[in-house]
């Protein structure tokens, strides 16, 4: 079957194809996603990150089911560790969303990171673009449980929010660099905890000190997602960043800058490819590799005469 | 081009033994496969439906509630009516033999006992996925 045209018609089970095809890199994949692209571009990309147990897949399910009573439709990409020693994972976010599974109106897939460490996997961008193509109005991108630094969402998403805990750490935490940093908006979960007044003033404390040049301050919703609370207005607060971003042209910038980095990607994984399968699988190569070693010739001079030979 | 194993493991039906399950489903991790898990109390079409989504190259069922000759069949057909018949289905737990045949007839491709081992169950998958 067409694979990318049954897409666009609306099959899901292309849709889902589709993603193993771009997931496992495919012969197909590529000639793929360059019939997609056209239908690209329509969704609002949201990013929820947080680390382990804060409860991302419960308020995702939870948001997911307002944007459907909203009318609007829902892809999920919820993904998870892949492990290191055997290359298998346990994707189990959907435990969270098991009522949502019968909905039409609703598309979740579970990735596993595959290596990748930045909390997303290396297709995800692809797999949201399937997604768009197919007409999801809002894509949710749930990251692995993050802990200080894998900000990679902020590269894929329009909006992003951190869901917070209480009882994660003191506030010097809070100033630390990393995902605070990249927070448009923040969820305080569990807010029936102990802890989460606290958390909330640390919080504020730390964008008091960093965000005065900024137009737009990140809100901080205090929620309890499997109880629902607070889950309106947490969209409200929401759906006002994406209004933000339209309105000073920062979802243009974002998105500019996303299609930019998404070009040298792929145009770095061309370079890698060619330069394995013409200059590393080459017997040229491994005489370099033993002149080298034999310091008969240092590294960098053989890397600049490859180059030389490349560029020509 | 990479090749993984997507899983999913469910438990339908009513009760909530899912030890079982979740042995299984580590045990598929630890031999490299990428397990789906639903968790428990999920209905056929709930089962069928998230294979599509994920799309799965196999889907493992946990019963020990005595309704296995109702379900599994019927998530063989709603997988086969979403256009998914290359699906390997299996399912374990408190089973007695004689229904076994019955279900073999109805597209369960294996059905695993209690004392079964997981490399046993490890091994059919990889020999008999598609």
């Amino acid at each position: 079957m067409d694979i990318a045209q049954e897409l666009l018609n609306g099959s899901k089970l292309a849709l889902s194809r589709a993603i193993t095809s771009i997931e496992n890199e495919h012969d197909d994949a590529v000639s793929i996603m360059k019939k997609l692209y056209p239908h690209t571009g329509n969704a609002f990309v949201f990013g929820i990150t947080g680390p382990p147990g804060a409860g991302k897949s419960t308020l995702t399910d939870k948001l997911a089911r307002e944007y459907r009573l909203m009318g609007k439709t829902v892809g999920i990409i919820a993904i998870d560790p892949t492990s290191p020693f055997s290359g298998g994972a346990i994707l189990g976010d959907r435990i969270r969303m098991n009522d949502l599974t019968l909905d039409e109106g609703v598309f979740i897939r579970s990735m596993g990171t595959r290596g990748s460490l930045g909390g997303l996997s290396r297709k995800t961008a692809d797999a949201v673009k399937a997604m768009d193509a197919f007409g999801k109005d809002i894509i949710f991108i749930e990251t692995v449980g993050v802990g200080q630094s894998e900000v990679d969402i902020v590269k894929a998403a329009d909006t992003t929010m951190v869901v917070l805990v209480p009882g994660l750490g003191d506030d010097i935490q809070a100033i630390k660099a990393g995902i605070l940093e990249i927070g448009d908006v923040f969820a305080i979960n569990k807010a029936d905890h102990e802890g989460a007044d606290r958390l909330n003033v640390e919080l504020n404390m730390m964008l008091d000190l960093g965000g005065m040049t900024k137009d737009w301050r990140p809100p901080i919703k205090q929620v309890v997602a499997n109880q629902g609370k607070g889950v309106t207005e947490l969209i409200t607060t929401i759906e006002e960043h994406y209004a933000h971003l339209k309105t000073t042209g920062q979802l243009t910038t974002r998105r500019t800058e996303r299609t930019k980095n998404e070009m040298l990607d792929i145009l770095k994984n061309g370079i890698g490819t060619y330069i394995t399968n013409h200059i590393t699988a080459s017997g040229q190569f491994d005489q370099y590799v033993k002149d080298v070693e034999d310091r008969r010739i240092d590294p960098y001079s053989v890397v600049n005469d490859i180059l030389r030979g490349l560029l020509k | 081009m990479e090749k993984r194993i997507r899983v999913l493991v469910a438990k339908p039906g009513l009760d909530g033994h899912d030890r079982g399950a979740k042995v299984v489903a580590r045990a598929l991790r630890d031999a490299g496969f990428e397990v789906i898990y639903t968790g428990l109390r999920q209905t056929p079409e709930q089962i069928a439906e998230a294979a599509l989504q994920e799309d799965v190259n196999v889907v493992a069922m946990s019963i020990l509630s005595g309704a296995h000759a109702h379900i599994f069949p019927k998530v063989v057909n709603l997988l086969k009516g979403k256009g998914m018949d290359d699906v390997l289905v299996v399912g374990g737990g408190v089973i007695p033999e004689s229904d076994i045949p019955a279900l073999k007839a109805a597209g369960i491709a294996e059905v695993f006992t209690p004392g079964t081992t997981t490399g046993t169950i490890i091994d059919f998958i990889k020999a008999n996925v598609k």
